[in-house]
């Protein structure tokens, strides 16, 4: 067999593959897009307390979404088309990595108004057993409560840390406080469960999850992280 | 017809990829802690492994032999792709949880097995139901280990509460070990034991 | 600092073998005798060395969302995303390639204890895999990308030469008659992954 047929074989096999999969790849994408989108809306909502509604509804909630700075100064302001603005794109990672370097970096904050009330969402993003872990939580209007927490997980392990997922660890925040006597506390994950800690703690805590210890960790130091970042801002 | 036939029912058994030839284990046992995902698997692999051997079977007399694993991989890859899109764009959920292990299916060696044994030197209609038959051969391993590890470990099937909630206020517990990724490794061995004795009967 | 935390995570924790079940075929196909083990294990971390950073500059500069942008600020909604399985394979078949002429041409001593394995390897899911999970962690910067190409590769060679050195020993042993083999080998493995699992609570 000739090199020149062995070239020309492979040149036609790219051309074919590389036109099928690009084909492919423009056809589905806006589908792939949507849903990763839905999925971010629907877990703001649900930070904010609000259930059993499709993600189209998501635009009669969002009143804004904002972008601001490390010194909380708002950089950008968006109050339509929210999966085209910047707030709604940002890597949250990269942006705690450039927090983790010392250098610039910008968060957001979606804000949600269910007939009146007004609920901040912010995003978090920390570090589990196996991967990386995320989820949002919803501030009242004056920052100071949980109104609802959601969080999801890459692959932590069923069963253990992959219960953060659920219904009964996420429904322990709405109430908790994150502010004691005007200083920031965040919410602790408490390991052993919150009943052994003195009285006026147990509103800034929750249970742990047993077994999941490393993941209980990871979404305390997540949620102290993040949120401290957001002082600056609330305190304006 | 027999012959056709027996193609797709002897990787059930007697040539069980996974548990007689050991072929093809590494890619997809981390997905087995519950059914579902194990479920999405196992049907994509017999899709990639059918289609692929379709593929290399039509191209058999084309392909230079000089190039022919690159040409294989090419093929399979194009196909991972093309079901890892499909996946991502209509199952999302399900896309989330395997992850990683849809691109690991090109590096199953199943595939690469059977297009190097198979397909390349047989008509494209059996190569098609002998894939078929190596996927699902492959796919009732994934499914089994995934039954167990799901049923004792979680309670649940696709999910839904199996173990009654009676049970577990006798002291019944879920064991937590079976959730662990070592234990689909035992439960293999164990299929493999429980299958030696049988089919040396025959 | 977080390099090494990152290596030494891989080499124990996020065990290729033990954690996700990368390269087993190869691993049970080999590990008979520890010499052999030790060859393969020995150029798995060689090629993981060398083809997760090359992947790792790859997916940074040409596929991941905006990555074109160095090129021409026209192509910065542009993602190849969906090429990334078969550019890795296509690298590291290549590399692999690469590596066996090379290793052939300067040192034939080596060739001849490393070569017979090389071919084997393109084929390896671990060497894919290392490549898929670097791309999903998002390495900030190439040095963790290196130390996590290597750690992986050092607890492939960890789990492949002490899984060859049971073996050897379980010849002596009393194994029943339909487990032996194989059977036996899927067992002794899931038993030293729930082992590898004590490193668990090892934190940076």
């Amino acid at each position: 067999m000739k090199d020149s047929y062995i070239f020309r074989y492979i040149i036609i096999l790219v051309v074919i593959v590389s036109v099928l999969l690009s084909g492919a790849a423009l056809l589905l994408q806006p589908y792939q897009q949507d849903n990763i989108n839905n999925e971010k809306k629907m877990m703001i909502l649900k930070a904010a307390g609000i259930q059993n509604v499709n993600s189209e509804d998501f635009d009669n909630y969002c009143e804004k979404m904002i972008v601001i700075d490390p010194q909380g100064n708002i950089t950008d302001e968006a109050t339509s088309d929210y999966t085209k603005c910047k707030a709604f794109k940002i890597n949250l990672k990269d942006e705690l990595y450039n927090k983790a370097n010392g250098k610039e970096f910008s968060l957001p904050m979606f804000i949600i108004n269910d007939n009146g009330r007004q609920v901040n969402v912010v995003p978090l993003q920390g570090a589990g057993l196996w991967g990386p872990i995320w989820g949002y939580l919803g501030l009242s209007a004056d920052y100071q409560t949980v109104v609802g927490a959601v969080f999801d997980h890459k692959s932590e392990t069923p069963g253990l840390g992959a219960e953060i997922t659920t219904e009964k660890f996420q429904r322990q925040f709405p109430g908790k406080v994150i502010f004691h006597d005007g200083q920031f506390v965040s919410i602790n994950v408490q390991k052993g469960g919150i009943a052994v800690l003195p009285e006026d703690m147990q509103r800034h805590s929750v249970d742990a999850i047993s077994g999941g210890t490393i993941t209980s960790h990871g979404v305390n130091d997540m949620i102290k992280n993040v949120l401290e970042s957001y002082i600056p801002y609330i305190n304006k | 017809m027999g012959k056709n036939l027996e193609l797709i029912t002897k990787p059930l058994r007697q040539a069980n990829p996974v548990t007689v030839l050991i072929l093809g284990i590494c890619s997809s046992l981390a997905v087995t802690a519950k059914l579902k995902p194990a479920i999405v698997m196992a049907l994509s692999v017999t899709v990639v492994t059918a289609l692929s051997n379709l593929v290399i079977s039509l191209m058999r007399k084309g392909i230079p032999s000089k190039i022919r694993i690159i040409v294989q991989l090419i093929v399979v890859a194009t196909l991972v792709i093309l079901v890892d899109q499909f996946l991502k764009a209509f199952v999302y959920d399900v896309s989330k949880s395997l992850s990683v292990f849809v691109g690991l299916i090109i590096t199953n060696c199943i595939i690469m097995g059977r297009l190097e044994a198979f397909a390349m030197a047989q008509k494209p209609w059996p190569s098609f139901l002998d894939g078929i038959g190596n996927g699902l051969g492959y796919g009732m391993i994934l499914v089994i280990v995934a039954f167990f590890r799901e049923l004792f470990g979680s309670g649940t099937l696709f999910g839904l509460r199996v173990i009654p909630e009676g049970l577990y206020n006798f002291g019944y517990m879920n064991n937590g070990l079976m959730i662990l990724p070592p234990m689909a490794l035992i439960i293999i061995g164990i299929i493999i034991w429980c299958q030696k004795p049988a089919e040396e009967k025959k | 600092m977080e390099s090494l935390g990152i290596f030494i995570r891989s080499i124990f924790i996020d065990n290729m073998i033990f954690a996700y079940f990368l390269g087993m075929c190869s691993f049970l196909a080999v590990s008979k005798n520890v010499k052999t083990s030790f060859g393969l294990g020995i150029a798995v971390t060689f090629v993981l060395l060398i083809t997760v950073p090359v992947n790792y500059l790859l997916d940074k500069f040409v596929l991941s969302a905006g990555a074109l942008a160095w090129l021409s600020p026209a192509f910065e909604n542009v993602s190849l995303d969906f090429l990334s399985f078969i550019l890795f394979i296509a690298i590291i078949a290549a590399i692999v390639q690469i590596l066996e002429m090379v290793i052939e041409k300067f040192s034939p001593s080596l060739y001849s204890s490393l070569g017979i394995f090389l071919p084997l390897i393109a084929v390896n899911c671990a060497i894919l895999g290392a490549c898929l999970f670097m791309q999903e962690k998002h390495f900030p910067n190439i040095g963790q990308a290196v130390s996590y190409g290597l750690g992986s590769g050092i607890g492939w060679l960890l789990a492949i030469t002490g899984m060859a050195a049971i073996r050897e020993k379980i010849r002596y042993s009393h194994v029943p008659k339909s487990l032996q083999g194989t059977g036996i080998a899927f067992i002794i493995t899931g038993l030293m992954g729930i082992a590898f699992m004590s490193f668990l609570g090892i934190s940076f």
